[in-house]
């Protein structure tokens, strides 16, 4: 019964991945990551037997010490690479936003003459 | 390049809804320096700074879109005025704090060969009272930075400065955006570039725009953010280009 759950979950983050992949709505540099957890989470599931090995190898006294593990571990290199993707895009839309400041000055400059737009600004 | 501002300096005044004060902090630009040009960057305001400059008719303006901060508001001015060849910048701030009369006096420092000039409190002219926790963070601020920079700095954090054609060509480049960058960072990034950093004594006056940051809770805040500002400062890498 427990190990149903686990597939089940392990093949619905599948089917959703590659679901938001085909719609272009996951970006392929992190559907990777989920790709794998659900795969290694759908082998774990289908067979127990891989999970006790390389739990006992690895030297955990119980195997859901290692999925614990593991699970935090993933969740700390998510949250740190979505950290890095906004900072980057934070300072890429701050210079974007210096760029077009200075592209509307300049235009007005072109326009001479002509009136400011007032409906430059919301 | 535009022959014509190769020798010309260019006042910048970061503004963010200071536009009560703006007009007379233009007008006494004009009676001072009337020979410089002035660009003023509104920092995406929402008083009208932008209208307010127009109308002024004495300054250009550059508008953001939303406010990003005194450090993105600079680096638009360095960009600014490294695309139309200005030969220095001085940042005079809107809120009326700085004295546009002492403009030429940071000039002339530059002209006489440094990159970075700042206009400083403590320095001997004036009083300028702040809280003892602020006070005793500026002055460490001050004293670390100062190492760094290979010169005697005693306001690091003050935001009235001078920069040569060098400095506005590695600050429109390199201008740290995030707190206290545009202030401590900047003459960190500056040290490290070679550039010389030099200082003079300026008299600040009463802000007569905006609220000024007191209280303990805040001063404590303030200090610690400024420390961990300098520790980042310190073990930062020149700052990667966003270029992949």
């Amino acid at each position: 019964m427990q190990s149903l759950v686990g597939v089940i979950a392990g093949i619905l983050v599948l089917i959703l991945t590659v679901e938001l992949l085909r719609r272009h709505a996951l970006r392929e540099k992190y559907a990777v990551l989920w790709l794998l957890i659900s795969l290694i989470g759908v082998t774990f599931t289908v067979f127990p037997g891989v999970l006790t090995t390389v739990s006992e190898k690895l030297g955990f006294s119980l195997p859901s010490n290692l999925v614990f593990a593991l699970a935090a571990l993933v969740l700390l290199v998510v949250g740190m690479q979505l950290s890095l993707e906004v900072g980057r895009l934070e300072d890429r839309s701050q210079r974007l936003a210096e760029e077009l400041a200075l592209l509307r000055h300049d235009l007005e400059a072109l326009r001479g003459d002509e009136q400011p737009e007032d409906d430059a600004r919301d | 390049m535009d022959q014509r501002r190769a020798d010309r300096a260019l006042v910048v005044v970061p503004a963010w809804n200071e536009s009560e004060v703006l007009p007379s902090v233009l007008a006494e630009l004009r009676q001072h320096v009337p020979h410089l040009d002035v660009l003023v960057v509104d920092d995406g305001s929402t008083d009208g700074t932008t209208e307010i400059v127009r109308a002024d008719g004495s300054a250009q303006v550059v508008t953001l879109p939303f406010n990003i901060g005194v450090g993105g508001a600079m680096r638009t001015g360095f960009l600014y005025a490294e695309r139309h060849g200005y030969r220095a910048v001085v940042q005079v701030d809107a809120d009326g704090q700085h004295d546009p009369a002492d403009v030429l006096r940071l000039l002339e420092q530059v002209d006489a060969g440094l990159d970075v000039v700042i206009g400083a409190r403590f320095a001997g002219v004036g009083d300028y009272h702040v809280g003892f926790l602020r006070r005793a963070a500026m002055r460490f601020l001050s004293v670390t930075v100062s190492r760094i920079a290979k010169a005697k700095l005693t306001d690091v954090t003050s935001g009235f400065r001078a920069s040569s054609a060098r400095a506005v060509g590695l600050f429109a480049r390199e201008y740290p955006p995030e707190y206290l960058g545009d202030t401590v960072e900047s003459l960190i990034v500056a040290g490290r570039a070679g550039l010389s950093i030099g200082q003079v004594p300026v008299q600040l006056r009463e802000r007569r725009g905006g609220t000024p940051s007191q209280g303990v809770v805040k001063s404590i805040v303030y200090v610690g953010r400024a420390v961990l500002v300098l520790g980042l400062a310190l073990i930062h890498s020149t700052r990667p280009r966003d270029e992949d």
